[in-house]
């Protein structure tokens, strides 16, 4: 195919550099300085896409963000397949693959197409809840279908390899948009020495200025801009980011930015020095002031079949025409309300198309641009608009009639004029989205027909983001603005004078939305409001008949404004719909609200180098990589990779933790327990602070002791537990949960700074410093006596005492605490000797079998006797009584403790409170399921009364039997009791309820 | 997201290096155990959540590792003190509506 609608010359395009690209199978071509769009139209191509909901064909409408229609799915590989890609805004490059999102078999012969025929008449809004609403069990069934008949693009279904990063940035003033009014804002910041940010979302900076007919000091626009862009280029604090869109404006004047950096290269980033480059980036700006000079975006007038191809924005002719070289048509007719539109038709004319006629919807419309439209000898018709086009696939007339704006009606006869392009132009919209993303509502203003922003502490609006059309006024306003965001930032701002712009005369405009038709709204053809989500007049006017008169409300109910154009060229036409509907003013339906993002944003780019192994960073102990070594099998604890146990040859998990829970009980174990929580605390208040905060006393722990603690909230629920050992007089180690470490640093840190500021005490995480290694069973002393150079008997070092020594010959400290019920020490060393003692341990531990093992194991092993983990037994509505561990409550020590006055609320004393008992199935090879549901009958009936939960179960080698720990109502009252549980394959499990302590009950295995 | 002040660091950090803790000022009765079990559960569960003017509890958790109070708008986000722990607020619903200026940001 030919590019049968490109001009001989003109446009920015490279017609030295002719480029490949294929679009729905079909091979086409185009040039350098291409948007996809533009190549297509350049090619004839009509028809880019079928809509949503009723699958009519539809083209490219505007040449920008705006584009509701021209989505397009991207990507020659799978892994490079981008969905619902804007062709306006798609640079062309050597290659590109480009389809349709919607249409099947295609987009010429849609059989949905067929269905939306049928469906124009019988698919109103609300159409698919009307029509779906019952069985509501069908609904995900129909929704199945319906999604994939109305769906957009689609995700790739392999591993994106790109990379994508994220940078962060302070800078005195952030422009947003390099038109005339950034480019002017960006000169007077820059000149005046503030460290601009300068973004613009195309492919090259200067906004409309690259396809104005006007000149600026007696040159072209586009030169101007040119120099402006270099000068810029020079000042050292200026940051130059084009093809970079300001995506999300959030608080305080933190705007991201959306940095494409190779998109307009290939699918995938292409390699620079053998490496993949970054596709593309997040900037994360902090500004602390922002000029939005975002320019305006012009609406289309809503009439019938406004849908069909060659139906386009007045503006985007221009474009096409002047940047691209591209003329869409043959045969134009211009309907517009305003002095602007004309100038498509001007264009049109001067590329040597025939241009049919200007209708104003105006009676007497008289500025230079009409003027030069009548030097021109373009017949103009006066108080009238297009109120229809003709033709399926592509324009083929536009019908014409008078209008009475004010009495929303045709008058006299109309006529057709044949044609096959109709440009329209209600008006500009300033494009305000950034100023109401914190939650600003835009205001309306009546001079203008459109909202402006609602004012954003540190921001200004400029030119057309600030209702200031022309080129001559955008550019006064952004020089302004570049001054005074400068001098607001602390700068001593210099002015720079206005270049020379010819003033242009301009006409009055009238507002006008949607047209009048000769027949009513409901009957007339389809007038589309927005085309992405095939939203009519007629649409809207329904809505507000059926009550939804909120624009808000009207919105949800027809679809309005959502999808990937966020409503930029419908929203205002179908607010005014609304309005005239229910006889309010536009600002009376409500404002328009936009969210981020401006236009749609890749995951990649959002989630930055923070996925896989920066996704959320795992923590390892110093004994990691022996663990590696001896084959362990990890598990996630918090951040940390635990073993979880170290199989032997082809062990299942079950033999490896039964084999390393019987090593432990019989012979001696190891545990790599470096995860604990520990944490330095020291001042002469130390000891106080601990009273405070643990609800056991603390104050005649002397030092080379150890003490268990239970810590509460103040509702008196039990939110942590650990050892702390006494160091010296004003010296503690506390040793928390692995989950919980930080949490409770925290906590004692609150504490202490907001209520108790009086107490001298400090202090410090110390989790990392320290490895422990945990030496446990029968052989422990013996193998201890071997490395340690203490005397390590039973009377010179016994039970919940700790111990300052040499292990390995390297300073260790030694508590004798115990989480399995068997002689235990716990050997901490400085984290860089770790290796080494393992080493030492592991060759004097040998004759004795010193067996790893890993954390399901401890789990057993701390469960047999019946040991509470904090998070696994509790969650957070547990007392300590519940635990049956009043025996670590101080009820006597004089300060009221976090958590002892809630112990004394009635709640806290009921007798059918969950408590913490033990559960033997009577079937003993039986492993409750931990989280079963406890009942008191055999017969389950749906619904009955829960009475607890089991928090841990496992099978135990030393009873010989399955286990469980459980919280049961008045479970302490219940002891002897049978209670039932029923399992996830449907069976009904018997247990009795016992003591929670299975084994050794006396504690006479560590008291030795 | 927020830009704090941290009147300890005396400087302007990220949001993301604070951890926000909820309502000011809440103050753990001098005597707990001769509080009434009403006064109490006040104490421990029933927090203010004003539309408009808002005294904070903020955490620098991977800054300073201070606490401290920041007194802030909840519908415009607007930061308008921070301030030390053990401080009275300079900036209150009161004191702000007496300014006809700011009443349409309370609003």
């Amino acid at each position: 195919m030919s590019q049968r609608n490109r001009l001989g010359t003109g446009g920015r395009i490279d017609r030295k550099r002719p480029l490949s690209f294929n679009f729905n199978g079909v091979s086409l071509q185009g040039f350098a300085g291409d948007t996809l769009a533009s190549a297509l139209l350049a090619n004839g191509v009509d028809v880019i896409n079928r809509s949503f909901k009723y699958a009519r064909p539809r083209g490219v409408v505007s040449a920008g963000a705006d584009e509701p229609n021209a989505i397009v799915q991207l990507g020659s590989t799978e892994a490079g397949q981008v969905p619902n890609v804007r062709a306006t805004q798609q640079a062309l490059y050597d290659g590109l693959v480009a389809k349709s999102t919607n249409g099947w078999p295609n987009v010429d012969r849609d059989v949905m197409g067929l269905l939306g025929k049928l469906g124009g008449k019988f698919m109103p809004p609300g159409f698919y809840y009307k029509t779906f609403m019952s069985p509501a069990s069908a609904w995900p069934k129909y929704e199945q279908y319906i999604r994939k008949a109305a769906g957009l693009g689609r995700s790739p279904v392999e591993n994106d390899p790109d990379i994508y990063d994220h940078m962060n940035h302070h800078c005195d003033v952030l422009i947003v948009g390099a038109g005339p009014t950034g480019l002017a804002a960006a000169l007077a910041a820059g000149r005046s020495g503030a460290r601009v940010i300068l973004c613009d979302e195309q492919e090259e900076m200067g906004g409309s200025l690259l396809d104005s007919r006007e000149s600026i000091d007696g040159k072209p626009a586009a030169e101007w801009a040119a120099t402006v862009v270099a000068e810029l280029a020079t000042l050292p604090d200026v940051l130059l980011l084009a093809r970079t869109t300001a995506n999300g404006y959030h608080d305080h004047n933190f705007v991201t930015l959306h940095e494409r950096r190779t998109e307009h290269l290939a699918d995938l980033a292409p390699l620079a020095n053998g490496r993949r480059q970054v596709r593309a980036r997040m900037h994360k700006v902090r500004a602390k002031r922002v000029v939005l000079a975002t320019g305006a975006q012009e609406r289309p007038l809503v009439y019938g079949r406004n849908d069909v191809p060659g139906n386009m924005i007045a503006g985007a002719v221009s474009t096409f025409i002047r940047r691209y070289g591209v003329i869409p048509g043959q045969r134009l007719v211009l309907s517009t309300t305003n002095d602007h539109g004309y100038r498509a038709a001007l264009d049109w004319h001067d590329a040597g198309r025939a241009v049919v006629a200007i209708v104003d919807a105006r009676d007497k419309p008289d500025g230079d641009l009409v003027a030069a439209a009548r030097s021109r000898n373009i017949r103009i018709i006066t108080g009238s608009a297009v109120i229809e086009a003709q033709g399926k696939k592509r324009v083929t007339a536009a019908v014409v009639g008078g209008i009475d704006i004010d009495g929303f009606r045709v008058k006299g006869s109309t006529q057709e004029l044949a044609c096959d392009t109709i440009a329209s132009s209600g008006g500009y919209s300033p494009v305000i989205h950034l100023a109401a993303h914190t939650g600003r509502r835009p205001v309306w203003r009546e001079d203008l027909f459109g909202f402006v922003s609602g004012g954003v502490p540190g921001q200004i609006a400029a030119g057309g983001a600030n209702g200031r059309w022309s080129l001559r006024e955008a550019l006064g306003d952004g020089l302004e603005a570049g001054v005074r965001a400068a001098a607001e930032a602390g700068l001593n701002a210099v002015t720079v004078t206005l270049p020379t712009v010819a003033p242009v005369r301009e006409g009055k405009p009238v507002a006008l939305y949607d047209v009048p038709h000769t027949k009513s709204t409901m009957r007339a053809p389809k007038q589309f409001v927005d085309q992405q989500n095939d939203v009519t007049a007629a649409g809207i006017e329904l809505a507000t008949r059926e009550g939804f008169e909120a624009i808000e409300h009207v919105k949800r109910y027809t679809g309005l404004g959502f999808g990937t154009d966020q409503g930029k060229l419908g929203n205002i036409n179908g607010m005014a719909i609304a309005a005239r509907v229910t006889k309010q003013s536009i600002p009376e339906t409500g404002t328009t609200v936009f969210r981020p993002n401006y236009t749609p944003i890749t995951f990649g780019a959002i989630a930055g180098r923070h996925c896989d192994a920066f996704f959320d960073p795992r923590r390892y102990t110093a004994l990691h990589a022996w663990h590696v070594e001896r084959g362990a099998k990890f598990e996630e604890v918090g951040q940390w990779m635990r073993p979880w146990y170290f199989p032997r040859g082809s062990e299942s998990m079950h033999d490896a933790v039964q084999r390393e829970s019987r090593a432990v009980r019989e012979g001696v174990g190891i545990l790599d327990a470096s995860t604990l929580g520990k944490i330095e605390i020291q001042g002469k208040d130390a000891r106080e602070f601990l009273n405070r905060i643990y609800t056991n006393a603390w104050t005649k722990l002397e030092p080379g002791k150890c003490r268990y603690g239970l810590m509460c909230k103040d509702d008196g629920m039990v939110m942590d537990d650990g050892v702390t050992a006494c160091i010296a007089e004003n010296h503690f180690h506390m040793t928390t949960t692995t989950g919980g470490a930080a949490g409770v640093l925290d906590w004692m840190e609150l504490w202490h700074q907001t209520e108790w500021p009086e107490l001298e005490v400090y202090f410090n995480s110390t989790t990392d410093h320290w490895v422990a290694m945990t030496v446990t069973g029968p052989n422990a002393r013996k193998l201890l006596a071997e490395v340690a150079d203490i005397d390590v008997s039973a009377e010179a070092f016994p039970y919940m005492d700790w111990r300052e020594a040499k292990v390995a010959g390297v300073p260790a400290r030694i508590f004798r605490i115990s989480f399995t019920g068997e002689l235990s020490y716990e050997i901490n060393v400085q984290a860089n000797y770790a290796m080494h003692v393992c080493k030492a341990l592991f060759e004097k531990g040998a004759k004795y079998d010193l067996t790893p093992y890993g954390t399901e194991t401890m789990h057993v092993l701390r469960a047999e006797k019946g040991f509470v983990i904090i998070g696994q037994e509790t969650d957070g509505s547990v007392t300590p009584e519940d635990l049956g561990m009043q025996w670590c409550v101080g009820y006597k020590k004089p300060y009221s403790w976090i958590g002892r006055r809630a112990l004394s609320r009635p709640d806290t004393h009921r007798t059918d409170r969950k408590q913490l008992v033990g559960l033997k199935p009577l079937d003993p090879k039986l492993v409750l399921q931990e989280g079963a549901q406890i009942v008191l009958e055999k017969d389950i009936k749906i619904p009955m009364p829960m009475y607890g939960h089991v928090t841990s179960s496992y099978f135990s080698p030393v009873l010989g039997h399955g286990f469980a720990l459980a919280l049961l109502k008045g479970g302490s009252e219940r002891m002897g009791q049978t209670v039932y549980l029923s399992m996830t394959d449907g069976t009904v499990q018997a247990a009795e309820v016992v003591s929670p302590v299975f084994y050794d009950p006396k504690g006479a295995r560590h008291h030795v | 997201m927020l830009h704090i002040y941290c009147p300890h660091c005396d400087e302007y950090r990220e949001e993301e290096e604070f951890r926000p803790k909820g309502e000011a000022h809440i103050a753990r009765p001098a005597e707990p155990e001769s509080a009434s079990d009403e006064d109490w559960g006040n104490y421990l569960f029933f927090r203010k959540n004003p539309r408009g003017l808002h005294h904070e509890q903020w955490f620098h958790a991977v800054g300073c590792r201070k606490f401290f109070n920041v007194t802030r708008d909840t519908v415009s986000y607007e930061i308008l003190e921070t301030y030390k722990v053990g401080q009275q607020p300079a900036v209150t619903a009161e004191s702000r509506n007496g300014q006809a200026s700011d009443k349409g940001a309370a609003k």
